[in-house]
């Protein structure tokens, strides 16, 4: 259940791309910058045209509308944008957040009503992820979800992204430049390489 | 009582005014002489070709004619629509967007007014048609014009926040509903304005040339008056559809934001 196929993917002179992430698996996905791991992910979640079929189960993404799409196959792109004043009108309701995704965040409740012009970069990729996931995605693809964070605040992404991994069985593809974190939490792990082709390496 | 007609020499009596300011361009090196003399050069052989266009016109009142001339002005502002955006939409698409919505929205109110406003026996009399019409393809552009080019704009510069809005799952309308409402009133404010500021400001150039052409005041007035609500409908009106036909232009099918239709000048 809550397997991610992806099957003869091929975007503007990539691909063809096929594999599949199991419910509950993290797959780590490195590689050099401009490799194009970035737009492989927005191929994924059907922000740039592309070929080929992407299935999340027996869902079939072109079947669907485009926005209920990324709504289910969620990407975490590596740097947050914020178009309101404030943080919770970002939110469909921001009372509704666990409290215990805030506190593994190092927020508390009042973060709703903070401006959002007043947020660091880290704490603009921390909220943004609890923003992602309000909307109960059924995989998440993480563009480098930790690169504007120091240590302990990385560790408190890693536990609660996971943990949501692992509570709604969604496959999730990470990608990150850190080998250490991506031994932490992926399953298995991907290389891919300048000219965009993938070969497997480490993993846990 | 007719208007007083200008000789040759009138005319050439006021190019001698813009003569001496260009003189006084080179004295200053401005280097706007040589700019100054052919502007002034195309609006008398513009103005001329065109007042003979409308003599023969306004003689030979065929509707065949009246709409072959609106249309040459249709395409004329159509090309300008283009020409004053910074990035404008590619091809012939980008080009029928600016002219559709500058059709629909001016030759429709033009068409209202003539036929059941000013209700005139042909409804195309030339004498109306014409000067109506380019009353208002010419402020409808303008307004047309910048609106288009404020949503290009915001949204190039504002790409990333709209995709963002889309991986969050919203719509390509939600995720640019507050850029398009600041198109749209881009688009509107001008003609808005000049129709709280007029004739406290300024005197409008048609209620000006009436008056000069021996219309009493009164007439004239209410000409304006019927002129001003057109324009604000026509170019409110073709604003709402250019901007809606750009926006659903610049996302696909699948609601991707698609900025390589879009064509730096």
């Amino acid at each position: 259940m809550g397997r991610l196929i992806v099957d003869n993917l091929r975007f503007r002179d990539r691909g063809p791309y096929s594999f599949a992430i199991a419910g509950g698996e993290c797959l780590g996905l490195q590689g050099e910058s401009g490799a194009g791991k970035t737009l492989l992910l927005r191929a994924i979640v059907d922000l740039d045209p592309h070929q080929g079929s992407l299935r999340l189960d027996d869902l079939e993404c072109d079947r669907m509308p485009a926005p209920q799409w990324r709504k289910k196959v969620s990407m975490l792109p590596a740097e947050s944008c914020w178009w309101l004043d404030v943080v919770a009108e970002h939110f469909h309701d921001f009372s509704a957040v666990s409290q215990e995704h805030l506190a593994l965040l190092g927020f508390g409740p009042e973060v709703g009503g903070w401006q959002v012009s007043r947020l660091s970069t880290g704490e603009k990729q921390r909220l943004a992820i609890l923003r992602m996931l309000e909307n109960r995605p059924r995989a998440l693809l993480l563009d480098e979800p930790t690169a504007s964070l120091d240590q302990a605040n990385s560790q408190g992404v890693e536990n609660l992204l996971c943990e949501y991994g692992r509570a709604n069985n969604a496959p999730l593809l990470w990608v990150s430049h850190d080998p250490k974190q991506l031994d932490r939490v992926a399953d298995r792990c991907l290389y891919m390489r300048a000219d965009g082709s993938l070969e497997p390496c480490g993993g846990k | 009582m007719g208007v007083k007609p200008l000789s040759a020499f009138d005319l050439s009596l006021a190019a001698g005014l813009v003569l001496a300011l260009a003189l006084c361009s080179w004295r200053l090196r401005l280097g706007l002489e040589k700019r100054m003399a052919i502007s002034a050069l195309r609006t008398t052989v513009q103005l001329l070709l065109i007042g003979q266009v409308l003599r023969v016109l306004f003689a030979h009142a065929s509707f065949p004619f009246v709409f072959l001339i609106s249309m040459v002005m249709l395409m004329v502002a159509g090309r300008e629509v283009g020409a004053r955006q910074h990035r404008r939409i590619k091809g012939f698409s980008g080009w029928l967007l600016g002219t559709g919505s500058m059709f629909v929205s001016s030759f429709a109110v033009a068409f209202f007014a003539l036929a059941v406003v000013i209700a005139n026996d042909p409804w195309y009399t030339p004498q109306y048609a014409i000067p109506l019409l380019g009353m208002l393809l010419g402020n409808t552009m303008n307004g047309i014009a910048l609106s288009m080019d404020r949503l290009t704009e915001s949204l190039w510069q504002q790409r990333q926040t709209v995709e963002q809005r889309l991986l969050l799952g919203q719509t390509s309308l939600e995720a640019i509903h507050e850029l398009r409402q600041q198109a749209m009133r881009s688009g509107m404010i001008p003609i808005i304005n000049s129709m709280a500021a007029a004739g406290l400001v300024s005197l409008p150039g048609m209620m000006t040339g009436q008056i000069l052409g021996g219309s009493s005041p009164m007439d004239a007035v209410k000409y304006q008056i019927l002129i001003m609500f057109l324009i604000c409908a026509g170019t409110g009106f073709g604003v709402v559809t250019a901007i809606t036909l750009t926006s659903r232009k610049l996302f696909d099918d699948r609601q991707r934001l698609r900025l390589d239709v879009l064509q730096k000048r």
